[in-house]
């Protein structure tokens, strides 16, 4: 699970990690009235205007309404014209930028409609480093990543200058130790009371990732101010699923409103389901087999329009709500039903399938290959239903068949 | 021979719930030796199983069979019980990577978890903790080990495999089936096939199983099917490349997956680049691995392999 900026922020505040001051806003009044209290608490009367959405890159995204328009806005209004001047101008900008269609290189180019903006204090940059801890998965460990190279994408620091990229795995019994947090220091030139400074931080993020179970927690850029503080500039945090039962807190900060409707739905009943621009419906159980699957169709020369995995222990239930998902898609044009039962038993997903039509109606053609587990019944369910069903025999088979009928 | 499981080896089973109630008893009509359950709060009580053998299993039985498995609060004391030396694990997600903890700590030589959604910092304290020991830990996020004919561990249906000679290693459970019925159809069959999980922290990797296989006499040769996310495929390659002489196929799941998204598995991802079934295949084809284009190509790819 993602969550926004200003919400990353805010934990770690509550983990004493340095963040600037800072306000999010879903209104153009909320947004304007946060700036002179900023001003007046930071001192600066310099203010940042932030665009919140679920993905990277909004310094330099631009607004689908508005061309010349960036998701991230300096606002000195208030350096000569005091924060009436500030606030006028931070109305004007969220104005345009609330509701509005941010596009950037992480989120594709029908971008994402900006719902809530962050109002910040301006801080004075001296260096922009990059920190994040995550896992390596080749060492079974989280790993801590620093580079010189901060407010950069690191995937390109990765592939052009590897060398500039500082890893120190962490020992889940003992977290990150004072002289791996001093190594980084030392790597990324910082000394004196900043280097104290950053072996704080460091610190606090490995504890934050661990107390959080964080899949991944990327700053960048951290800054060094001209005063010498180390500091978060960006936030970006994502969270085990699997484990947010421990973190109700974290749970409630789900912002439903940045994820496909369908993928929430599906998410609900317990099914794993990605929207995809093709016309072949997908119902699978199992992911490896689901994307096996959808790359079947594409070979065959379909297109498939969905990841759907109805997992392990699917229930009748949870078979025609996976239906309702695919059938409520109107660039779906046919369905194929690819079942190899283990734990999902094959008389469980017929049953399924002939309520689901039963209940939803089925307009498209729909192809059912059943294999696994208590198979005999479940061909026997779907023959006995009398329902239009094309039966296939192995995986490709199908594909062919859905294919040939779209 | 065979490899992890075969005719000597004595099962737990940890986590009788609905899930580990239905597979158990499968596994005791395929014939694998369950031979106790162990459950904090239930010591004491016994697990009754009856029914028709599944005659795809084991040979040699009786038409039906009716099994008492004694419950024990702790795996030290079903091992010295029973003389345990496996144990299945169907513990729900928050408490399984105690209970394969607690495995390791009893000695056993084999804990296969079968348990989906066991939270990443579980499972890195868990493996953490294997290290040092000399218990195998496979999955979790699997659907476990089987040699054909000898013993079943997992959620696997039974009657898709035939003892034969292909080693059979995979990052996906219901593709792991695919390959295994393949390889009945063609009359290839396995020596042992092992979901490995979905998972990006998991006990046994490709590699691990890779040389197993490579030291098992009876194996000729090896499917390996991975999926997106990670590099464990290319690590393999550049294993095969160095240090095996038997002759291997492979597939990839996700030529289609969109970068960035989660396909199912929490390992399958593509991000940052990284993880891409291009890069896989590469890597592997590079290997001299022969690959097969659709998972319904995957028995045919292995008899090419072999030549």
């Amino acid at each position: 699970m993602k969550i926004h900026e200003y919400q990353a922020k805010t934990l770690m505040a509550a983990r004493g990690i340095p963040v600037p001051l800072g306000r999010a806003a879903t209104t153009v009044e909320e947004a304007a009235a946060a700036a002179r209290p900023l001003i007046e608490e930071s001192g600066n009367p310099v203010v940042v205007l932030k665009a919140q959405i679920h993905a990277g890159g909004r310094g330099k995204g631009t607004f689908q309404e508005h061309r010349d328009l960036r998701g991230v806005n300096v606002i000195a209004d208030g350096i000569d014209g005091g924060p009436e001047a500030a606030e006028a101008r931070v109305a004007e900008l969220a104005a345009m930028m609330l509701g509005s269609t941010l596009v950037t290189v992480q989120t594709g180019p029908e971008g994402k409609v900006v719902n809530r903006v962050y109002l910040e204090q301006g801080i004075d940059i001296a260096r922009e480093l990059y920190l994040a801890v995550l896992l390596d998965r080749s060492v079974s460990r989280n790993v801590v990543m620093a580079s010189t190279e901060g407010g950069v994408e690191i995937e390109k620091v990765a592939e052009e200058t590897p060398e500039k990229i500082l890893r120190q795995e962490i020992d889940p019994a003992i977290g990150l130790a004072d002289f791996q947090a001093n190594e980084l220091a030392v790597g990324l030139g910082i000394e004196g009371d900043t280097a104290k400074a950053f072996i704080g931080f460091v610190k606090g993020l490995d504890r934050a990732a661990t107390e959080l179970d964080t899949d991944l927690i990327e700053i960048n850029p951290l800054v060094v101010t001209g005063g010498g503080q180390v500091m978060a500039l960006d936030g970006k945090m994502a969270f085990d699923d699997n484990a947010l039962f421990r973190h109700p807190d974290v749970a409630a900060m789900r912002d439903e409103s940045e994820e496909d409707p369908a993928e929430v739905a599906a998410k609900e009943a317990g099914l794993n389901y990605i929207k995809l621009d093709g016309t072949i419906g997908c119902l699978v159980n199992g992911a490896g087999l689901a994307m096996a699957t959808m790359d079947t169709i594409k070979h065959v020369g379909g297109e498939p329009a969905n990841f759907l995995d109805v997992g392990g222990g699917a229930d009748e239930g949870q078979v025609t709500t996976a239906f309702q998902i695919i059938t409520k898609d109107p660039a779906v044009k046919g369905i194929f039903v690819n079942i190899f039962g283990g734990i999902m038993r094959c008389d469980v997903i017929a049953t399924g399938i002939v309520a689901a039509v039963r209940n939803v109606g089925l307009s498209v053609p729909l192809v059912v290959r059943l294999e696994g587990t208590n198979v005999e019944k479940g061909k026997e369910i779907i023959r006995e239903s009398g329902l239009d069903v094309v039966a296939a025999d192995s995986l490709r088979d199908g594909a062919e068949k859905i294919v040939d009928l779209v | 021979m065979s490899i992890l499981v075969g005719k000597d080896t004595r099962v737990l089973i940890q986590g009788l719930g609905r899930t580990g109630q239905f597979h158990t008893d499968k596994a005791i009509a395929y014939g694998t030796q369950m031979v106790g359950g162990v459950h904090p709060s239930r010591s004491g009580a016994v697990a009754h199983f009856e029914g028709e053998t599944d005659h795809s299993g084991v040979p040699g039985r009786d038409d039906n069979y009716s099994v008492d498995l004694p419950v024990f609060a702790t795996v030290k004391q079903a091992v010295a019980e029973t003389g345990a030396n496996a144990s299945v694990v169907y513990v729900p997600p928050p408490f399984a990577a105690d209970a394969i903890m607690e495995c390791a700590a009893a000695g056993l030589d084999l804990v296969v978890a079968i348990t989906e959604g066991v939270p990443v910092a579980d499972m890195i304290k868990a493996k953490r903790y294997l290290a040092d020991k000399p218990t195998r830990l496979v999955g979790p996020n699997c659907p476990g080990v089987i040699t054909p004919g000898e013993c079943k561990i997992g959620i696997m249906p039974g009657y898709i495999h035939q003892r034969g000679r292909i080693g059979v290693v995979s990052r996906s459970g219901t593709l792991t089936y695919e390959a295994v019925y393949q390889l009945t159809l063609n009359g290839l069959g396995q020596t042992t096939a092992v979901g490995i999980g979905g998972d990006p922290v998991n006990g046994t990797n490709f590699v691990d199983m890779l040389r197993m296989f490579e030291d098992d006499p009876e194996t000729e040769g090896v499917i390996m099917i991975g999926e997106i996310g990670g590099t464990a495929e290319e690590e393999a390659a550049e294993f095969v490349a160095s240090g095996m002489s038997k002759p291997v196929a492979g597939f990839i799941a996700g030529t289609t997956a969109p970068p960035g998204k989660r396909m199912g598995h929490a390992g399958a991802i593509v991000s940052g680049g990284k993880g891409t079934a291009e890069a896989k295949i590469e890597a592997m084809v590079a290997a001299g691995i022969v690959m097969a284009e659709t998972p319904s190509d995957m028995g045919e790819a292995m008899a090419r392999a072999l030549g």
